[in-house]
């Protein structure tokens, strides 16, 4: 008998060919010249725009393309220019420079102790901002942990955002979540989980509520492209194509999960957008640095979901500028040169390139708006840090820990949550306020 | 929460019988009419009406935007649900096994569970997941386990386990109005009949058991609440579902005075049930189908060592099934049965 507990001898015949396994490996480690020539960007203006209703079948160029509008000339071309007025594309921008100036002052407080965690979206602006801006603002989002964009264009008060980042006592998830996991119910976006991919089959439900409704809601999920790999992404393609659910399923397409390239996620085969078609699911690829091509894709989706067309997955091929998260160190696994290499650019100066090529902007104006924004953001954090910072004492009195597990508490979580205090007690004495 | 069935006209319907199929319909059928934003999903449950009929006419009458087929995909099941609650449904997906429920854990345990807390309020999962679990039907290993203590373990689900046809309409009913996700499992292998344990002898139908009179129109039965399925003095019996009518037709058998104790509620726990039972009796037997290692039984047993030592006059009995895959031909030797409640009931009254 074979032992179950290893291998089978391989056959001694020379006849046949071994089998080889294939691991992935980028292009470009620490240390090595990167060099994207490689990748097949298009032109600007290339690519077809069909009508909303178009079947899948019909969308494989948009699909293993990409989908361009802002040329080198800093002009936008083609039929996705969605043709946006000036003070649009100015808000695009303000938006798109408060949030770097928010991921720099939050980064800084982490590195200085304010916080535990943080997580930049620096590079891809672009993905969640532009599509927040092309859907209404009560469409229902249901976000990953970089879709800060979606918050700052839904007009979220900075401050609440940092009280959540500081888990201090104004922070309205009574600091029971890692910075960055917002919520927010009134701005219509999802809490946020930590949990990969869980959002996906969540935004189809939603949606298929919507639709059983008769609403005229859409929902939109934001997933990473390392992320379609979980079991939860595909469940939702499915779902959303089964019930022709008015759904978009984002995937933001930044090369990198953590250390990981897109390969490990199927990247080396396929383009992200391609698993669309398979399930029957319109695709677009997308310019992730492009703002223009990002609105015009979401707008278009959102067109097909408004019409009963049904779902659209969307790939926005962009590059993940900064680490993972204030925990990561991408020195350790990937070229240094990979960010300025990157053939499309950054999605702020772009944008900002094309307002100043239709003589909408100048750079006097947009020194003096980063400005304003990070003022904005530094007046908010010292107005924030009154609030308390994490650490710095225990914020949130201890009988709210207990509070939220079920509607009312049961016996039980009333036992524990007296244990809580009276630890407290012993701890700091009865002077100290606690609850 | 209004309790118990309404007395109204309660004489007249008093001898309409069910069996716990039926009932389940019935609750599901109610809740559908009484709530437009109650919903339910699940594999085969529409057209078709369930592999157990749970769900059957249920579409006919509700229309397809209200009861429909899902893919064979539990985590998708449960995801969609998740996101059909924090739009504002009532969902009450169904897992057609509980044995298939594992692909769904993730959406069940890392959000159904969390949403409220970890959103502060802002967003709820008020899901009722039902799922035959169980066996006794000759399911094998993969359509008879009953994985209930993975779910008590999770905070933020609710667990309840009906043992009657009466109490699971009531139950189900107060299920779908909780705005927590609640795990309903239903026992299959009493679906269609009590089961003694006594595989050997025919099957009774609910029809001849009193418990099977199911009032016509709306109750709940409130969670967290145990049932005092027979008053006694020498024992404590704790037990759910199947096992509630195998450990009371054992201890009828031996002529035992049991005290027993249908819990219906796993989470919330009904303690102060509990605790008046054994302070009463001071002895203690535990009967779970569910494999025995970190079962339920494992914390029941906790519960009454730490909260009733002193009125105990013997050590606590577990009475489970053994810690093994649910075999197909060995079923009756896996199963929790008479003879291995016997045993337990001797060691406990034996000084």
């Amino acid at each position: 008998m074979a032992d179950p507990a290893k291998p089978p001898a391989i056959p001694a015949e020379t006849n046949r060919q071994p089998l080889s396994l294939h691991v992935p490996e980028p292009k470009y480690r620490p240390g090595d010249q990167a060099d994207f020539s490689h990748i097949d960007i298009g032109a600007p203006g290339d690519q077809p725009r069909p009508d909303e209703g178009v079947h899948p079948s019909q969308m494989a160029g948009l699909a293993y393309g990409l989908v361009r509008v802002l040329g080198d000339d800093h002009q936008a071309h083609g039929p996705w220019n969605p043709r946006l007025s000036p003070d649009t594309l100015r808000a695009m921008l303000g938006h798109m420079a408060m949030v770097r100036a928010f991921d720099e002052r939050m980064f800084r407080g982490q590195r200085q102790g304010k916080t535990s965690f943080y997580m930049k979206c620096t590079g891809e602006e672009a993905t969640s901002i532009a599509p927040a801006m092309a859907l209404a603002s009560d469409d229902m989002v249901f976000p990953s942990y970089r879709q800060q964009g979606i918050l700052i264009a839904r007009g979220y008060p900075l401050l609440e955002m940092i009280n959540q980042i500081y888990s201090n006592k104004a922070d309205k998830l009574k600091g029971r979540q890692l910075p960055i996991m917002y919520s927010s119910r009134e701005h219509s976006f999802f809490t946020i989980s930590g949990n990969l991919a869980t959002q996906c089959p969540q935004a189809v439900g939603w949606a298929m509520a919507s639709a059983a409704k008769g609403d005229s809601r859409i929902a939109a999920t934001w997933v990473g492209e390392g992320s379609t790999a979980e079991g939860d992404f595909h469940a939702a393609c499915t779902f959303a194509a089964v019930y022709n659910a008015p759904v978009i399923l984002n995937v933001v397409n930044n090369q990198w999960a953590i250390s990981s390239f897109s390969g490990f996620a199927g990247g080396e085969r396929t383009t992200f957008a391609a698993r669309g078609l398979g399930y029957g699911i319109a695709a677009l690829r997308v310019d992730g640095n492009d703002a223009l091509a990002c609105y015009a894709a979401a707008e278009w989706a959102a067109n097909r979901a408004r019409g009963n067309h049904g779902p659209t997955l969307i790939e926005y091929f962009t590059y993940r500028a900064e680490g993972h998260s204030t925990s990561d160190d991408p020195s350790g696994y990937r070229s240094a040169q990979e960010r300025e290499e990157w053939p499309l650019g950054d999605p702020v100066t772009r944008l900002k390139k094309h307002l100043i090529a239709i003589g909408e902007w100048d750079e006097e104006r947009h020194a003096a708006m980063d400005l304003a924004c990070a003022e904005e953001v530094k007046a908010t954090t010292k107005e924030a840090e009154k609030n308390g910072i994490l650490g710095h004492g225990l914020h949130h009195p201890f009988h709210t820990m207990f509070e939220d597990v079920y509607e009312e508490l049961p016996w039980h979580l009333e036992e524990q949550a007296d244990q809580a205090i009276r630890e407290r007690i012993t701890k700091f004495g009865t002077e100290r306020p606690f609850g | 929460m209004s309790e118990e069935p309404a007395t109204v006209g309660e004489d007249v319907l008093a001898e309409r019988r069910l069996n716990m199929i039926e009932a389940i319909n019935e609750a599901l059928d109610i809740m559908l009419t009484r709530d437009p934003d109650v919903i339910i999903m699940g594999e085969d449950v529409g057209y078709f009406g369930g592999v157990f009929r749970a769900t059957a006419g249920l579409q006919a009458k509700h229309g397809k935007n209200r009861v429909f087929d899902t893919p064979i995909s539990e985590c998708g099941i449960i995801g969609a649900a998740v996101g059909m609650g924090a739009y504002g449904l009532r969902p009450v997906p169904e897992i057609q096994f509980a044995d298939y429920i594992y692909p769904g854990l993730d959406q069940l345990i890392s959000e159904a569970a969390r949403l409220r807390y970890r959103s502060a309020g802002d967003y709820i999962a008020p899901l009722t997941v039902r799922s035959p679990f169980g066996g006794g039907i000759f399911g094998g290993q993969t359509h008879s386990q009953s994985p209930e203590a993975l779910f008590t373990h999770v905070a933020g689900l609710k667990t309840v386990i009906p043992a009657t046809p009466h109490d699971a309409k009531g139950l189900l009913i107060a299920a779908i109005e909780d705005n927590d996700p609640v795990i309903f499992f239903e026992p299959k292998r009493i679906y269609n009949g009590p089961f003694t344990g006594f595989y050997d002898k025919p099957v009774e139908p609910w029809k001849k058991h009193p418990d099977s009179v199911v009032p016509e129109g709306y109750y709940k039965i409130p969670l967290g609440k145990a049932r005092h399925v027979r008053e006694g003095e020498q024992l404590t019996v704790l037990a759910y579902g199947t096992m509630v009518h195998v450990a009371q037709a054992v201890c009828e058998a031996k002529g035992v005075d049991a005290d027993i104790l249908d819990l219906r509620t796993l989470v919330p726990l009904d303690i102060k049930a509990i605790e008046a039972s054994v302070e009463k009796t001071g002895r203690c037997m535990i009967v779970h189908e569910a494999t025995r290692t970190s079962g339920f039984g494992a914390e029941l047993s906790a519960l009454v060592t730490e909260r009733c030592f002193y009125h105990l006059e013997a050590p606590v009995e577990r009475v489970t099934g053994f810690d093994t895959p649910y075999p197909h031909s060995l079923e009756w030797a896996y199963f929790p049965g008479p003879v291995r409640i016997g045993e337990a009931i001797d060691k406990l009254l034996k000084d």
